[in-house]
């Protein structure tokens, strides 16, 4: 007898909500996940930047951990932060860490009451969980919650329709969060995002997320699918797992040594640290850089890169049109020696070369409220 | 100028005398999404039919556009490439993507009419 495996599509809380918006979906990650609505990306890119946008992230992980101290410890074997000094209602940005210092995933990490939440990318949270728990006890405790649904709401208009549902919000600062009040439960509020502007994660149970979406339409702010929201990330030049980062690039070669905390970065002690202190000292061979086509060419993931020369140099990540760059814009990997900012480089699409440059990130200005 | 007939490629064809002009059909950019690229062919290059011809790009991925009919360009539309939005909001009018003379009218006269291709993208959703 032959043993069939059926893989079961997971569909978020909101699936039939979006359906009734006129989504189209995609699968990702698992999950039937809408890529647009009606209006289409350019003008869901364009409504996030000028107003506000919801994004149902749903399919993210929420990963909650207790313990006692010794989970500090534990989670700072596989993670860089310094999450001793992490105050209460703090977030970091961050990674899980292989031994070799290879990105297993991007994650935020927040200091809770009882411990941590941690936001994990969907096709990555099994093998996360399973990479984290190597190093738990049974002195901590681990949660995937499910029930809970997880809504972004980004662009300048969000804070002042957020807060005439849940007083308080606006005092939040970039990177903090706090529990909050609603319809007679606590839900959880960070400021934060992916999209290069002020806004919102707000953690809210399955049951209440459609009431909550509900206030956002009556206030104008548009459905957003995964199409636009990548759009977003790649003018505001953050990365996306899969394809800007993977197990064999570190936060070096990412361009993100930032993300790694000072004194983790002296002290060590957690996986890959070896590598990455070395890395620190003499650079990476190649690293992560912002790309601009000159012209209106799109160089998608896996475009190779040239030297003005003609010697292949690296490689786009990510690439796309920049709705409100009014430009194609891209992100990938290149000999570090063609770093420096406005080199001149040729990307191969569809067998021709195309002139380019090295560009700042972001495309995009970010207007976070610190 | 002839009527329009349709590939099941999602192009359109017209006919003036030997000369054809083509482009896009309103359902190929209804599913193509916002485009952002286009790429069109430079006179003189010679065309199978269903050979790639043309390049579109919407903000999700890249198509080749093929030439439904052989021939020879005569001209590209440099518009569209200037301006790929026109290509939304005009594809079966100005935001044509190119012209080549045919060889052989017989390869015009077996595409689709508007009736067909309708009924074509009806049994066909994507």
């Amino acid at each position: 007898m032959k043993k069939r495996v059926i893989m079961e599509v997971q569909k978020t809380a909101l699936y039939n909500y979006h359906k009734n918006l006129g989504a189209k979906f995609v699968p990702f990650a698992g999950y039937e996940m809408p890529i647009q609505y009606k209006e289409g990306i350019v003008k869901e890119h364009i409504s996030t930047r000028s107003h506000a946008g919801f994004f149902d992230v749903s399919h993210m992980g929420q990963f909650f951990l207790e313990g006692d101290e010794t989970l500090i410890e534990a989670l700072e074997k596989i993670i860089p932060a310094d999450l001793k000094n992490l105050k209460i209602n703090h977030s970091k940005y961050s990674f899980l860490l292989n031994e070799n210092g290879g990105i297993i995933d991007d994650l935020i990490i927040t200091r809770t009451e009882k411990g941590f939440c941690i936001i994990l990318n969907a096709a990555c949270k099994e093998n996360d969980i399973k990479q984290i728990s190597q190093f738990l006890t049974k002195n901590h405790k681990h949660l995937l919650n499910n029930n809970l649904s997880l809504i972004a709401l980004q662009g300048p208009k969000s804070v002042e329709i957020l807060e005439k549902l849940i007083p308080g919000v606006a005092n939040l600062k970039f990177m903090t969060g706090n529990n909050f009040d609603y319809e007679g439960e606590k839900l959880y509020v960070t400021r934060s995002g992916y999209t290069g502007e002020d806004g919102f994660e707000i953690s809210i149970s399955n049951k209440k997320v459609e009431k909550l979406v509900d206030y956002l339409i009556s206030n104008k702010v548009k459905p957003i699918g995964l199409g636009a929201r990548d759009t977003l990330r790649l003018e505001a030049g953050l990365c996306l797992y899969g394809h800007d980062l993977n197990e064999k690039i570190n936060p070096v070669e990412a361009n993100l040594k930032w993300a790694i905390a000072k004194k983790r970065k002296e002290v060590g002690g957690f996986n890959g640290w070896e590598k990455i202190k070395d890395l620190l000292v003499n650079g990476s061979e190649k690293i992560r850089v912002g790309i601009k086509p000159d012209g209106k060419v799109i160089a998608r993931e896996n475009t190779k890169i040239f030297s003005s020369d003609n010697n292949e140099i690296g490689f786009v990540t990510s690439g796309t049109f920049g709705p409100s760059v009014n430009a194609p814009v891209a992100m990938g990997y290149v000999k570090s020696e063609f770093s420096e900012l406005g080199t001149s480089i040729q990307l191969e699409v569809r067998g021709k070369k195309y002139g380019g440059k090295i560009s700042e990130l972001p495309f995009y200005k970010k207007s976070y409220v610190k | 100028m002839s009527e329009k007939k349709f590939s099941k490629k999602h192009e359109w064809v017209s006919l003036d005398g030997d000369v054809a002009t083509v482009g896009i059909t309103k359902h190929a950019t209804e599913m193509l999404g916002d485009i952002v690229f286009v790429e069109v062919p430079d006179a003189g290059k010679a065309v199978e039919k269903e050979g790639q011809a043309a390049v579109v790009e919407s903000t999700k991925a890249a198509s080749d556009v093929y030439s439904p009919i052989s021939g020879e360009i005569t001209e590209g539309n440099k518009a569209i490439a200037d301006d790929p939005g026109s290509v939304n909001s005009d594809p079966e009018g100005a935001s044509w993507f190119f012209k080549l003379k045919i060889k052989d009218k017989g390869e015009y006269d077996l595409l689709m009419s508007k009736d067909e291709y309708d009924k074509f993208c009806k049994e066909n959703p994507s």
